[in-house]
């Protein structure tokens, strides 16, 4: 079991970060109330981050990998969560062994 | 409290719904740990850090991010600011969750440690009936948190069996796993305006300037074209 210093660190960042954004709620609670364009914008932050996180490997690695990335977007307004997860993985598998 | 059977009796029914609300969120959650644990090995990780960072940040979405743009050594800053980008929506969830939990605000401090999208959102369902106990809380809380580390933690140790993760496709599983939970989130004009900038964005800044910038550049990017496909607010 090896624990690396800078991954520690690392964890230690994240689980700060995201202890500070779990109990923000409990000093804003009768202040925020979001509208309009700026609920739009906060709303958009989950897919936005999720999209920026695999754009990369979904669109810039190969045919194969774009493809698959199509297929599992169609998949994905159709099956459950580890269904779409597994037409994706069965897919790219596929892909690249014919591309 | 007048008699003590009551108020176990009332503490009992209290844990009982939390563990019967939860049940089916931790059963989908366990192969989603799984997952988490064997691509994290496959990344670099070591099983004792996959346990730690499940157990310590214990929120899917930022540890999902984070491992698929893992690289050695941690870029700490562009891990904590993605991690800040991701859990924001936490602040929404808790603003609107502390009015309806029966808790002191160093209870709350304490519970919230385990607000997940899961717990808040089954919580505001109950607070429609009723007001939102700390056993209820205790009882999803428990069982979520060591679910999720535990599923992660095997998943580690199976993954380390597991070999290369390209041949088996399980480096793209995080790919269309992030697929599904965009989905998730709907056809809307500005979610698909959102998804197309975000994704363009990222995806030059990662060709042209490098990893890991691509995924705040590209995110941000993404959150601005909301602001603008939105309609404008009604001033009032």
């Amino acid at each position: 079991m090896s624990l690396d210093t800078t991954t520690l660190l690392a964890i230690l960042a994240m689980a700060v970060v995201t202890y500070l954004t779990r109990i923000a709620g409990l000093f804003v609670a009768d202040r925020l109330v979001l509208t309009g364009r700026a609920k739009a914008a906060f709303d958009a932050i989950p897919p936005a981050v999720l999209v920026a996180v695999i754009a990369p490997t979904a669109l810039t690695t190969g045919w194969a990998e774009a493809l698959a990335a199509a297929i599992t977007a169609v998949a994905a307004f159709r099956l459950p969560l580890l269904g779409t997860v597994a037409v994706g993985v069965a897919s790219v598998v596929l892909l690249r062994g014919i591309l | 409290m007048d008699r003590a059977n009551p108020f176990v009796s009332t503490y009992r029914r209290e844990i009982r719904d939390g563990l019967r609300d939860i049940a089916p969120v931790a059963v989908a959650a366990i192969p989603i740990g799984l997952l988490f644990g064997a691509v994290a090995v496959a990344k670099g990780m070591s099983p004792l850090e996959v346990t730690l960072m499940s157990a310590l940040v214990f929120a899917g979405g930022a540890q999902f991010a984070a491992i698929e743009t893992w690289v050695h050594p941690a870029p700490i800053a562009a891990l904590a600011f993605a991690t800040l980008l991701i859990n924001a929506r936490h602040v929404l969830m808790g603003a609107s969750l502390t009015p309806k939990v029966r808790l002191s605000r160093a209870q709350t401090l304490l519970a919230y440690f385990f607000l997940t999208d899961e717990a808040w959102a089954l919580s505001e369902r109950r607070a429609l009936e009723r007001p939102v106990t700390g056993a209820y809380w205790a009882a999803m809380a428990a069982v979520l948190w060591a679910n999720w580390t535990l599923a992660g933690t095997f998943g580690a140790i199976l993954g380390s069996f597991l070999g290369d993760p390209e041949r088996i496709g399980a480096d793209f599983a995080f790919t269309a796993l992030f697929i599904g939970l965009v989905a998730g989130f709907g056809r809307s004009r500005v979610t698909l305006v959102t998804v197309a900038v975000s994704a363009a964005v990222a995806a030059l800044v990662h060709r042209f300037i490098g990893a890991p910038w691509h995924v705040a550049s590209g995110a941000l990017a993404g959150i601005a074209a909301a602001y603008c496909a939105a309609p404008k607010e009604v001033r009032s």
